[in-house]
């Protein structure tokens, strides 16, 4: 032991390395691939993977192999992590080769010496990321400070290969196609997804599904091919899926449906994440779910427990989406006044929501809708406008700086409020409440409080996504210029969807609880987080 | 017989000319850069100087003031044929001043004490004939011609003075100034350009195609991005259709949102415009300073009933104020916003402003 213990010195540093960057996710991993060779005999196609994982990492794991036999709560603990999680992956091709040695109980004893070492440096590294609450939820009094347990999302790491090979087994293990990206990605963005519309993810999959409920393989097409889009249409056609889901879902024999159900949409999850990456509202929406479903008591009779699952959704939809919006349109209507001039961008549902309550209660306004390429959302607001009578005058963004002087107040949704104040809204809104700023027009945003989410972000760059390329192209006087532009070398075209503004351009939100200023939505997110 | 044909044909020239200022503003006409634009009409002045009939200064003055006022006439957002026929003016005036022998500084400057002392200063009605006038103003005019056809070059040679590598630059819409700008920096230098497209028209996708056929690295980006984008850029260079008089620019639309994106970010904005675009407006004129054109490209006629119900606008234009700029670089070097008036002073009379 003595001699493992001095050459493992150096071998450890870069293995506490390797355990910040990949040992949490690996240890999941290997908890599920532990589990399930308990239950059944283990399946060749992963052991020839793991031999070439171990081959791979044989200069660092041979050493580390020689102190696994013994359980590894001898060490001291910060010593453990290295070599529990070195000793996690070595210990996967050391099965195969030990398996006849090793015992189901000394694998037991393992997978307990690793929750406690896990226990341990929760405690010891406190507040470093990377860490995975994988021991229990962790359930801190609202008055501790919660530390940093967020993993970086894997769709702002696409430049990071490691990344997308997990990705890839992950999508594998759960029978998902794997979407690749298309045309050439400005290198700003090389760490985000580019996908083409013309390239449906449900190209590879077979039909029907085994593994997918068609209810969400239509959705994720909705989503992927621009049919349904908008923060709030797409939240509530993802609840709706969820709900045919849990209809259509039995408890298998001996599980528990608190546990089988969220292990089951997973994989619905992953699917519509490659479809189109999730908003922060979709994401508040399943988290609610989850937490719904995990707190099923287990007694609960499976009728009972889906109908309560139902309610609960329909209960999430009225509250949050249809009784806020009537609450913003309320506090919206005191503040427009009779010969306003309105300036929308986009089609926000919400903002037409209002505008058109407005009218209804005989407010006499008349609104400027402001458009821009490619998508051109703004003509669908136009139409829906021009239905309920309301007059309309129509511009493109370029245009903006000379309509403004007419406008008397700017009124804009949001697809995201982040924690720092900053409004995540279509690419264009930034743009429009700057220069709105500039001619001292009165910015309102209008957002719902389910739609506000713990991220932070300050600019449009690190956290965005990026749409079809080829929607840029058009053709103008007979000529279409980047037709072929893929096969000039040094041409990039770029479709941002997203953008954030900052705070000190926006003068108020207006949301289901009150109006409050862009700087109040941590206190909001606090407030909520003790309530739930 | 050749007097009345050489007349003739300067009147069907003139007319020629005319017709195509009136075609080129709509958009639907083959659409001319501004430096031809400015050639033509100098050329044609140089014309009406050699083949009309004219025995002194004043009468010159007021046969091109007068084809000066129908051409302006003709397409009013064209303001390179305004300026080009005051810089004639002035060619004039200065000719017939060294005819005369008096020095030019004693005319030009109109202080208040001058006009106390000499009573009606502009007495001077360039009654006299001089001889040589015509062949000296015809020089004077040919010079000017050589200087325009040189601006894009020597706008470009400074391309190197103020790009340095792994930059990144930002343009709307497409200049030709601009592009040899660019170009030129591009042969020694390795930068990337970002285009934004410039909608409804699109001249940025042009731009992009031509300046990434010349190895630079481009991206075009909507024009809703370009807040979004800004704060990765070092330096926006831009184009324009006129500079006005207090240094501010009729540019095309878009460029007042990019000029406010890039003052949030302190991100220096550079104007390339040669010296023939540098007009004695001001932009006080509501009326007369923005253009429209039809809006079928933002709203089309697909849209279908609702066409009927809706006001769509399509300005061209939009106004920058000087404040927003920090830099003009034309064919004389490079100056601040806050020059332009004593260039302006230089190169027009300020009789002239009014045509």
């Amino acid at each position: 032991m003595a001699d493992s213990g001095v050459t493992d010195g150096p071998e450890k540093k870069e293995d506490i390395e390797r355990a910040k960057n990949e040992g949490k996710e690996l240890s999941k991993e290997e908890k599920q691939r532990l589990r399930k060779e308990k239950k059944q005999q283990k399946k060749s196609k992963e052991k020839k993977d793991e031999k070439e994982k171990e081959k791979e990492k044989k200069s660092g794991g041979s050493t580390a192999t020689a102190p696994q036999a013994q359980p590894s709560t001898q060490k001291a603990p910060p010593a453990v992590p290295a070599p529990v999680s070195n000793s996690v992956p070595a210990s996967e091709p050391a099965i195969p080769a030990d398996k006849p040695t090793k015992s189901k109980a000394e694998l037991k004893a393992e997978r307990r010496a690793r929750q406690e070492a896990e226990r341990a440096t929760k405690q010891t590294k406190k507040g470093e990321p990377g860490q995975q609450s994988a021991t229990g939820k962790p359930k801190a009094p609202p008055s501790e400070l919660q530390p940093v347990v967020k993993r970086l999302p894997e769709h702002v790491q696409v430049d990071d290969p490691d990344v997308l090979k997990k990705l890839a087994k992950k999508l594998e293990r759960q029978q998902i196609p794997l979407r690749s990206d298309y045309g050439y990605k400005v290198s700003l963005f090389s760490h985000l997804h580019q996908y083409s519309r013309k390239a449906p993810p449900t190209q590879q999959l077979s039909i029907p599904s085994t593994v997918i409920h068609p209810a969400i393989v239509r959705l994720g097409l909705q989503y992927s091919q621009g049919i349904v889009a908008g923060s709030n249409a797409r939240s509530v056609a993802l609840l709706h899926a969820f709900k045919q889901v849990i209809r259509d879902y039995t408890t298998p024999p001996n599980e528990e449906l608190s546990r089988d159900l969220v292990n089951k949409l997973k994989p619905y999850i992953s699917f519509l994440n490659q479809c189109r990456p999730l908003s922060a509202s979709m994401g508040n929406a399943i988290k609610y779910i989850k937490k719904e479903i995990s707190n099923i008591p287990s007694q609960c009779k499976e009728e009972e427990a889906k109908s309560k699952l139902l309610n609960n959704i329909e209960w999430y939809i009225n509250e949050k989406i249809i009784l806020a919006a009537k609450a913003i349109a309320v506090s919206s209507i005191e503040k427009i006044s009779d010969g306003d001039v309105i300036l929308v961008y986009g089609c926000s549902s919400l903002v037409n929501h209002i505008l058109c309550e407005a009218f209804d209660k005989q407010r006499k306004f008349r609104v400027i809708v402001v458009d821009s390429r490619p998508r051109l959302e703004g003509r669908e607001a136009l139409r829906r406008l021009v239905q309920k009578g309301i007059s309309c005058t129509y511009v493109l963004i370029s245009a903006v700086s000379y309509i403004l002087p007419e406008v008397s107040k700017v009124f804009l949704g949001a697809h995201a409020l982040l924690a720092n104040g900053y409004v995540m809204s279509r690419v264009g809104t930034s743009q429009i409440a700057l220069v709105a700023k500039a001619f001292n027009v009165p910015v309102l945003v209008c957002c719902e409080t389910y739609k506000f989410c713990e991220r932070v972000q300050t600019d449009s760059f690190v956290s965005n996504e990026l749409d079809d390329p080829d929607d840029l192209i058009v053709t103008r006087k007979g000529k279409t210029q980047l037709a072929s532009w893929q096969q000039v070398a040094s041409l990039g075209l770029l479709n941002l969807v997203y953008d954030v503004t900052p705070p000190d351009f926006v003068d108020l939100v207006i949301t289901d609880l009150g109006m409050i200023p862009c700087t109040s939505v941590p206190v909001v997110l606090r407030v909520k987080n003790v309530d739930q | 017989m050749p007097g009345p044909d050489k007349e003739t044909d300067l009147t069907e020239r003139l007319a020629a000319f005319l017709s195509d200022l009136k075609r080129g503003g709509s958009g639907t006409g083959p659409l001319r850069s501004s430096a031809e634009t400015a050639r033509e009409t100098t050329a044609l002045l140089r014309r009406i100087t050699a083949q009309a009939r004219w025995s002194s200064a004043g009468d010159l003055m007021e046969i091109i003031r007068k084809e000066g006022r129908r051409m302006t006439a003709a397409q009013p957002s064209e303001t390179t044929v305004g300026n080009m026929i005051r810089r004639v003016l002035k060619i004039v005036r200065e000719e017939y001043a060294r005819s005369r022998g008096s020095s030019e500084e004693a005319d030009q400057q109109e202080s208040l004490h001058k006009m106390l002392t000499s009573g009606g200063l502009s007495e001077e009605n360039f009654r006299q004939h001089f001889a040589p006038l015509r062949a000296n103003v015809i020089e004077a005019i040919n010079e000017l011609l050589t200087e325009l056809e040189g601006t894009t070059d020597n706008i470009a040679m400074q391309a190197l003075e103020h790009i340095h590598s792994n930059e990144v630059i930002m343009t709307i819409g497409r200049s030709r100034t601009v592009e040899a700008f660019l170009k030129n920096a591009g042969r020694k230098r390795k930068f990337h350009v970002i285009v934004a497209e410039c909608a409804p028209f699109c001249q940025g996708h042009e731009m992009a195609t031509n300046l990434s056929k010349d190895g630079i690295e481009t991206t075009v980006i909507t024009d809703a991005a370009i807040f979004a984008v800004m704060s990765r850029v070092n330096k926006v260079i831009i184009g324009t259709q006129t500079v006005l008089a207090n240094g501010g620019l009729r540019a095309v639309n878009g460029t007042h949102t990019l000029a406010l994106a890039a003052k949030h970010h302190s991100t220096p904005l550079i104007v390339c415009a040669p010296m023939f675009k540098l007009s004695p407006q001001f932009p006080n004129e509501e009326d007369t300073f923005h253009k429209f054109v039809s809006p079928h490209e933002v709203l089309p006629f697909t849209e279908g009933e609702i066409l009927s119900k809706v006001n769509v606008h399509c300005p061209v234009f939009d106004y920058v104020p000087p404040e927003l700029i920090t830099l003009f670089i034309s064919n004389i070097g490079g100056h601040a916003p806050s020059y332009i008036y004593r260039l302006m002073s230089e190169l027009y009379h300020p009789e002239d402003h009014e045509l």
